[in-house]
């Protein structure tokens, strides 16, 4: 008893406080603090574009008035690439700055560490780049949303040009963790769906960040497969196209690749980036709609640098939020998740829903061909496809997600 | 049968990286006895210089040009290190060398960040040597050639220049006795820093070789640095044809491997080394270090139980903790039960080390079973928070009944190693089988029973369990079990002529530090809700290390304040920058060099000490201080 | 006759190619004190260990009051009832000299095992009687770490005294000390020995020691025994003689000490 009286005089002075801070301040209006955790010392090359995405958008809303004339405030936090640390981040934000939501996140298992903790202190939270399924379906909850296409969605999306390769015999690279084994069993079925009579030969599942490719091509060329998918990504990626393509691994072979085309993971590559891949990507460069138009030029003009996917997922995840809290005129979880639910917006990409049913977004995802173009790896002949077609059924997605 | 050629071929290209890097570690260790953990830190360094001075100087000569002064650059920052730091912990015991050079890896982390950028960077191919040759009918790069060539090579011109140069012979004396060496007139100093400087050169030049094969990230240093460790333990430690031949074995064994099972690379290495250090706990060609062996918690005045003054003044700081709540906030009582947590963690780890003598490098080990054992009986048998809160110690007890029975066995570096191999193969376990433990995804929904769920009431259980697990562990310290845990420490030889055997000790040890540090684990998991596989990962382990070391590792339970400082400091850190690493680092290499007491070691000197002392000045209190009486 | 203490037959150790210990073999009775002598490298540390379980012999055989030590480790030796002390002092340097002997007896009683008791109030009666004995009751909560050598060396004897035994083994006991010291160590370890019916092999360099001591010798050379007997005979054995002569040692000094 005790207790609960101390803390509501605690409060009580706080609100004191803060009231005294804001009528000693009258020219600038009221602000909505909301809390943002990413990898930002794990996952510099991610997260950094990230971050300029998203200063980008919380200018344009405060200079376009705010959320209804309060000023929208970032409040960001580190998590060194460690679920338990982003909770610890949470907490501090919630309980000791008094954000109203939380959004970030990269890692799958920040993602869901974070996702399980907006269930169990009832606060909102927007996951932007985690690609996990568990998000939104088997662990999904109804204070979490998320943006990016999920591992399904680009998995469908990738099976789908896969089943109108002439290639049956596939074989499978992919890191051995849960991102990689999901993204495999998720094409895998979606290819059988579409494509009945395809098989899978060989499979190999190096340790993340270790490939060790020269065996890992040789293994696979053994099996003799006509068509190849990729999951790797990063260093292993580099590591896996030289040594596959000195082997000649790639030779006359399909290969489909998750991510790949994403800036983030095609410029390094440079010149020697693999022509003719399936991927899904970011084509920044020749994407001509106006609205990404004015997207790419805001950007060039406050970073002096162009924008990688993580740019556009934290520009479009913060005005996300601005629009949700737009337009739940609250702060209350349950009323930014009512407002969350079929929310329509226009994003650089085109409209999206943050559909009701799974709480995940619709934004979706380019894909194309690479090829190299004056010593860069791009991507070509893509196409832009939307989210919304690309998930299950809604009764799937009852039956996946725990209601 | 071309197949298995190539593979071979591959596997062999692959030892020759591995090998580099790995001599320079094992030459280092022989003559200088320092498990070099920023070796792979320096690994790293040799591909970022040899990225940009590929960029600088072209053609076939320049790429090699390049290769070379890279290494050489990285060499000399390897001899100011040595100088700087190194040559001041010479002394002390293997587990402040490991730690001051695993902060120095920090460190360089942050550094090439700030000079390189986050991004990966991908450097030229070798020149000429883009292309591959038909073995078989399947082709082979032509670098790869050049790599297998390499390994021997380089074998070869080390066995001269140890064997045909009078340095050589210095070197190898210097390994075999170095007392004698000097006796000789020999200045020892220099032989080191040379020693040292060429072993750095090797792990550039392993790193510099990496870049025509793939991206440089700053990822490299631990990537490689776990490996090369284990390849220099299966070798031998301090014997480089022993490290050649771990490095061949290892790599033909995942080359192969990966043909039946594709999804083995990462829990093979540990295995093999498991297996090898059991049958041969010197690995192939190393020699038992034990002479040299020093343990980190010996100090000159004997422990003693608390006065009772002592007692008063604990029982008032535990009341003013428990009375915290009344005052702080959610966030702060988080906080505080991230403390606690971190104590019990701490205390089970400094009872192992401190009163033990065993350096544990895998304490994570226990810690996540500990958490996994509580959220498996949550998520799979759906046990309240009070069943899985008995579960998790017990996992952690069992994990350490099985994994100890093997590590007692060693001593020094070799039983460090083998802890740290222990955990590394739960953790591969932990993150690759998912349908069990949800591999990287982790185990969510591990809440506390509601009675416990308010952060003022989980808050008191932490507390409680640590006042409990510290009061437990000073009673063992002080009962008969501990001064005989403590005696096998002192003097094996002395303990084994008056009855005892270290190694059913030791082993008891084992088992009650590892169930306390499942106690911490369970705690841990529904403090956060969720358990994810990096609770097993070495930064866990090493968290531990720093906290005992910060508490002051000559003391009972200096710990305490250990874990609570450094998780304070810690948070503190992540929130307030995004350069925690260069911090975190460099505390580290100044807690050992300047400060190697610890905060309650230092504490307890100022206050009881100068009655006691005998020796003034120097790092006495690292140093066994009868350091000659462990006889012949 | 009955069955002697230690019984050593055709003792043999091997390293590599080196023959350590070549064929030794020697008897030891209750109350005997049985003095090891031989010059540096004579293998006779490596008879110690081998009688004590440290190292195991490449060949022949021990018997400790008629039971083969084949194949036990120290600890089980120990429990036979045999005290060691070590050429170079082992003893828990971070204990005090109490604590030190109080281990020893509990490892005696066989309560290591207990985990709640506070150790140091266990068996602290009987530990200061035994330091009364060696006369080092008024150092009895000295931490050893910052002991004086020879005060290490007999805390090591009161270490080896403290389960009782039957044999106690002592390379070099008085290695290390003040002259005076080391005629104390010996007619104190004498004292006790006799009084208590303790069988004592001992080895040592300082023949003032050896001859005022001993009531048996056995010369060691290159690993073989060269000579036994009474100290009279062993004197005057032209072997010994020359084995220590011809290494150009103390013999001749000793000699000229003891008999003035």
């Amino acid at each position: 008893m005790g207790l609960s009286m101390f803390k509501t005089f605690a409060r009580f002075g706080l609100t004191a406080i803060l009231l005294g801070s804001a009528l000693a301040a009258p020219v600038s209006a009221a602000e909505i603090k909301i809390g943002e955790i990413n990898s930002y010392s794990a996952l510099p090359a991610f997260t950094e574009p990230y971050r300029k995405g998203w200063q980008l958008a919380v200018e344009e809303i405060n200079a376009d008035g705010g959320i209804n004339g309060d000023e929208l405030v970032v409040i960001s936090k580190d998590d060194g690439g460690k679920p338990g640390d982003a909770v610890t981040a949470a907490n501090e934000l919630v309980a000791r700055e008094g954000v109203v939501l939380l959004t970030g996140g990269f890692f799958s298992n920040v993602g869901l560490a974070l996702a399980d903790y907006a269930k169990q202190r009832r606060v909102f939270f927007l996951a932007g780049e985690p690609l996990t399924d568990a998000m939104v379906w088997s662990q999904g909850n109804e204070y979490t949303f998320r943006l990016r296409p999920s591992n399904y969605m680009q998995a469908s999306m990738l099976a789908e040009e896969a089943a109108k390769l002439d290639a049956t015999k596939w074989a499978t690279i992919a890191p051995n963790y849960e991102y990689g084994q999901s993204a495999v069993a998720v094409f895998k079925e979606r290819l059988q769906e579409l494509k009945p009579d395809v098989e899978f030969v060989a499979e190999q599942w190096p340790p993340l960040g270790k490939i060790d490719a020269g065996s890992v091509s040789q293994a696979i060329d053994a099996a003799e497969p006509e068509a190849i998918l990729n999951v790797t990504f990063g260093p292993d990626l580099v590591q896996l196209v030289r040594e596959g393509t000195t082997r000649g691994l790639f030779q006359d072979r399909d290969v489909v690749s998750f991510l790949t085309g994403e800036p983030e993971y095609l410029d390094p590559l440079g010149a020697e980036a693999p022509e003719g891949w399936i991927v899904t990507g970011y084509p920044w460069y020749d994407i001509d709609t106006p609205e990404h138009q004015a997207f790419v030029d805001a950007y060039q003009a406050k970073f002096d640098d162009y924008p990688r996917l993580g740019s556009l997922v934290g520009y479009i995840e913060l005005k996300m939020i601005g629009e949700i809290l737009k337009k739940a005129e609250s702060t209350d979880a349950e009323d930014l998740i009512a407002a969350a639910k079929d929310l329509e917006m226009d994003t650089p990409f085109g409209p999206i829903t943050l559909r009701g049913i799974d709480h995940q977004a619709t934004l979706g995802a380019y894909v194309g061909t690479t090829a190299v173009r004056d010593g860069k790896g791009v991507m070509v002949d893509f196409t832009y496809k939307d989210g919304a077609d690309y998930l299950p059924s809604d009764e799937r997605v009852q039956e996946l997600r725990p209601q | 049968m071309s197949l298995y050629v190539v593979q071979f071929l591959a596997g062999l290209a692959n030892a020759a990286s591995l090998f580099l890097a790995a001599s320079g570690l094992s030459l280092i260790f022989g003559v200088t006895r320092i498990v070099n953990f920023a070796h792979g830190a320096f690994y790293m360094l040799g591909a970022y210089m040899a990225f940009t001075l590929t960029r600088t100087l072209d053609g076939a000569v320049g790429f090699w040009a390049a290769i070379l002064i890279a290494a050489a650059v990285v060499a000399v920052m390897g001899a100011l290190l040595e100088m700087v730091l190194l040559r001041r912990i010479y002394q002390a015991p293997e587990l402040f060398q490991l730690l001051a050079t695993f902060g120095v890896t920090l460190m360089v982390e942050d550094i090439v960040l700030l000079v390189w950028g986050p991004e990966d960077l991908v450097g030229p191919r070798a020149p000429g040597l883009e292309g591959a040759i038909l073995v078989m009918g399947r082709p082979l790069p032509t670098y790869d050639i050049l790599l297998i060539a390499l390994g021997p090579i380089v074998l070869l011109g080390l066995w001269l220049l140890m064997h045909r140069t009078r340095w050589g012979v210095l070197v190898r004396a210097a390994t075999q006795d170095r007392d004698m060496v000097a006796a000789l007139g020999v200045n020892q100093k220099w032989l080191f820093t040379g020693v040292f400087t060429l072993g750095i050169f090797l792990a550039a030049l392993g790193g510099a070789l990496q870049i025509p094969r793939t991206a440089v990230s700053h990822h490299m240093d631990l990537s490689i640095i776990v490996e090369v460790f284990v390849i220099t333990v299966i070798g031998g430690l301090g014997s480089i044809t022993g490290a050649f031949l771990a490095a061949i074995l290892v790599s033909l064994l995942n080359a192969f491997g990966i043909l039946i099972f594709p999804s083995i690379s990462l829990v093979l290495i540990f295995l093999c080394m498991a297996v090898v250090l059991v049958i041969r706990p010197w690995g192939f060609l190393g020699k038992p270090v034990v002479a040299g062996h020093k343990s980190a918690g010996v100090t000159v005045r004997p422990w003693q139980p608390w006065s009772r003054e002592a007692r008063i003044g604990a029982a008032i700081v535990v009341a003013i903790a428990a009375l915290l709540p009344f005052w702080l906030g959610t966030y702060g009582l988080f906080v505080g039960a991230e403390m606690m947590i971190a104590v019990i963690f701490a205390v089970s780890l400094q009872f192992l080390m401190s009163t033990g003598g065993l350096d544990s490098f895998g304490h994570a080990a226990y810690f996540g079973l500990g958490a996994y054992g509580a959220a498996m009986a949550v998520k799979w048998l759906g046990a309240p928070m009070e069943a899985a809160l008995l579960i998790a110690p017990l996992t952690g007890l069992v994990g350490a009944l099985v994994f100890g029975w093997f590590c007692v066995r060693l001593s020094g570096v070799y039983f460090a190693m083998l802890t740290l191999a222990f955990a590394q193969i739960l953790w591969s376990i932990a993150f690759q089988w998912v349908p069990v433990t949800g591999g990287d995804n982790g185990i969510l929904g591990v809440w506390p029973s509601g009675w416990a769920s308010s952060p003022a009431t989980y808050y008191w259980l932490t507390l409680a369990v640590a006042v409990f697990s510290v009061a437990a562990l000073r009673m063992l310290v002080f009962s008969p079990f501990g001064y005989a845990l403590r005696g096998v420490r002192d003097s094996t030889l002395r303990a084994s002529a008056i009855g005892f055997s270290r190694q059913r000790v030791q082993y008891a040890a084992f088992a009650v530090a590892g169930a306390f540090a499942g106690l911490a684990g369970a705690l841990f998991a529904f403090l956060k809700g969720s358990i994810f596989p990096d609770a097993l990962s070495i930064p866990q382990s090493v968290d531990g290390l720093v906290m005992v070391l910060l508490g002051g590792i000559a003391t009972v339970s200096g710990s305490v304040v250990g874990a609570i400082v450094y998780t304070a400091a810690s948070i503190w850190l992540m929130s307030q920058t995004d350069l925690s690493r260069l911090v975190l680092g460099g505390l580290i290499v100044v807690l050992v060099v300047a400060f190697p007491k610890g905060i309650v070691g230092s504490i307890s000197d100022l206050v009881g000490g100068p009655l006691f002392r005998r020796r003034g000045a120097g790092p006495a209190g690292r140093e066994a201080a009868v350091a000659g009486s462990e006889g012949a | 006759m009955a069955e002697p203490l230690l019984r050593v037959e055709s003792l043999s150790k091997a390293y590599g190619g080196v023959q350590a210990v070549k064929d030794v073999s020697f008897t030891l009775v209750p109350g005997e004190i049985l003095a090891l002598i031989g010059p540096n490298g004579a293998g006779k540390s490596t008879c110690f260990n081998m009688v004590n379980g440290q190292i195991e012999p490449s060949g022949g055989r021990i018997f400790i009051d008629g039971q083969d030590t084949a194949g036990m480790s120290p600890r089980q030796i120990w429990r036979l009832g045999v005290g060691r002390t070590f050429q170079v002092a082992a003893v828990f340097s971070s204990m005090t000299v109490r604590e030190n002997v109080q281990m020893a007896l509990l490892s005696h009683e066989n309560r290591t095992n207990v985990f709640w008791r506070q150790a140091r109030q266990m068996e602290s009666g009987k530990a200061d009687e035994i330091l009364e004995l060696i006369g080092m009751a008024s150092h009895a909560d000295r931490p050893c770490a910052e002991m004086a050598y020879g005060d290490v060396k007999r805390l090591e004897l009161a270490i080896a005294l403290a389960n009782d035994p039957k044999l106690l083994l002592m390379d070099e006991p008085a290695a290390g000390m003040a002259p005076r010291e080391r005629v104390e160590l010996m007619a104190l370890t004498g004292r006790i020995a006799r009084e208590r019916n303790i069988g004592v092999l001992f080895t040592e360099h300082d023949m003032d020691v050896v001859f005022a001591h001993a009531d048996r010798l056995m010369v060691l050379n290159r690993g073989e025994l060269i000579a036994e007997g009474d100290p009279e005979e062993v004197r005057h054995n032209p072997q010994v003689r020359a084995t220590y002569l011809g290494e150009g040692l103390v013999y001749d000094q000793a000699k000229t000490k003891v008999t003035t």
